[in-house]
């Protein structure tokens, strides 16, 4: 149940034939996709509730956003802009990367051409924002799973730092943005 | 020994078009084949399946731009066209798949035992398959799939980008052209206007109207309470429904 609301259950089906489609070709590739698979799905099975380092959020986004590009090949960029961010702020945990599987999948995935994931993380006074930016050519691409992930996001933001967080999505320019704000809270 | 079936593959995913590939090369004792293409996109692959000649079509259903279930169904009004097995991770599209016609639906990681199923088994229509008579059209409804049997349509008339489907109950849109279903149901359908086939088991007969100066033919169906009007050009069924 917590696998399924947090990831889709697609993405793993589709890891383990990318992997098995590497083997024998080039297994040093199939090993780090299994690798990174393996360092996700431990992420959610030991997933508690409690509030996680942004350094590991950013690594297991990393981890997910890696397994992509290896299956979509040349088609997924995903550019990341975290500099001199603080990583030992406290976020909750998966966090980043169900907002990146949505652009993945909304953003990425339906376009021939492909197209590029922006993330960007900074901090501005005492607050933390998160964005992430994926084209949106036609919002009939949109689908229920996009705003079931936020909701639950919305959910544990408001759950962790009450009204002191605010998450907002949007279209801007053929865009589709998801922004995070919340205070920076470190232990 | 018979000739090496000809396989053709489609996926967006490169790892998953190799990893088909690996497996065609496992079985090559089993079942003598031979790749004869491979695309990763459905426009690409109905432009290399119009040179090239294979007997199946290992078919992604889930991809960017032409999906695999739209590819098939262009395949599916090709004469000579290769067969089609569904290969995809999401199964959730196993009825649709039989809707357009094909032979088998794999999921992703494919076993190499149930891809050589998968291929023997059709071996033996693989000349000359003709796909089965269709009595329904398949609609998309409001996130549903919904199967219309013939003898509920009352007419198809096409739209300025589209085709609606009537029955007694309401109107669907349906992703065929008129041209293309007048040439399959040519027993069933009957074209009264450049936009319109009404369906011969509901026409009850023909009203001629009187509009200003001119009279013209309109069809009548049953106890339905419109009528549809039978342009110039087709004013002959009015007479081959006086024949017969």
């Amino acid at each position: 149940m917590a696998l399924q609301s947090r990831i889709r259950p697609h993405f793993l089906f589709n890891s383990l034939n990318t992997v098995l489609g590497l083997m024998r070709s080039e297994p040093q590739l199939a090993e780090t996709v299994l690798e990174n698979l393996a360092e996700l799905y431990r992420a959610l099975l030991s997933e508690s509730g409690v509030l996680s380092r942004l350094e590991r959020e950013i690594a297991l986004a990393r981890a997910y956003t890696e397994i992509e590009v290896t299956r979509l090949g040349s088609r997924l960029t995903v550019n990341w802009q975290c500099q001199g961010v603080p990583f030992d702020a406290l976020v909750p945990p998966f966090v980043l990367q169900p907002l990146l599987e949505n652009a993945v999948y909304h953003g990425v995935e339906p376009s021939e051409a492909g197209g590029v994931v922006n993330v960007t993380i900074f901090l501005k006074g005492d607050q933390l924002n998160l964005v992430v930016r994926n084209p949106c050519e036609s919002p009939s691409h949109r689908q229920s799973g996009n705003r079931m992930a936020l909701t639950n996001i919305r959910e544990r933001l408001a759950l962790h730092f009450d009204a002191e967080a605010e998450m907002s999505a949007y279209e801007a320019g053929g865009e589709f943005v998801v922004q995070i704000r919340m205070p920076y809270k470190h232990g | 020994m018979a000739e090496p079936l000809r396989i053709f593959l489609v996926d967006d995913e490169t790892p998953a078009r190799s990893r088909l590939r690996s497996l065609l090369g496992d079985c090559m004792e089993m079942l003598p084949n031979e790749v004869v293409g491979e695309a990763d996109s459905g426009a690409a692959a109905l432009a290399a399946l119009a040179q090239v000649r294979a007997d199946v079509v290992l078919l992604d259903i889930r991809m960017p731009g032409m999906g695999g279930m739209e590819v098939a169904r262009q395949l599916a009004d090709r004469p000579g066209s290769p067969q089609v097995i569904f290969v995809t991770a999401y199964d959730a599209h196993a009825l649709s798949a039989f809707e357009v016609g094909a032979r088998d639906y794999l999921l992703k990681p494919v076993r190499l035992e149930r891809l050589v199923e998968a291929l023997r088994r059709l071996r033996p229509v693989e000349a000359g398959a003709v796909p089965m008579k269709r009595d329904h059209f398949v609609v998309s409804d409001r996130g549903r799939v919904v199967r219309i049997p013939l003898e509920e349509v009352l007419y198809l008339r096409a739209e300025l980008k589209y085709v609606t489907l009537r029955t007694r109950e309401r109107e669907y849109v349906l992703d065929e052209s008129l041209t293309k279903l007048e040439e399959e149901f040519p027993g069933e359908l009957l074209r009264i206007h450049r936009n319109c086939l009404v369906n011969r088991c509901h026409l009850t007969g023909f009203e001629l109207r009187r509009e200003g100066e001119e009279t013209r033919w309109v069809a009548m169906l049953g106890n339905w309470p419109e009528v549809l009007p039978v342009s110039r050009r087709q004013a002959h069924v009015v007479r081959d429904f006086r024949l017969c």
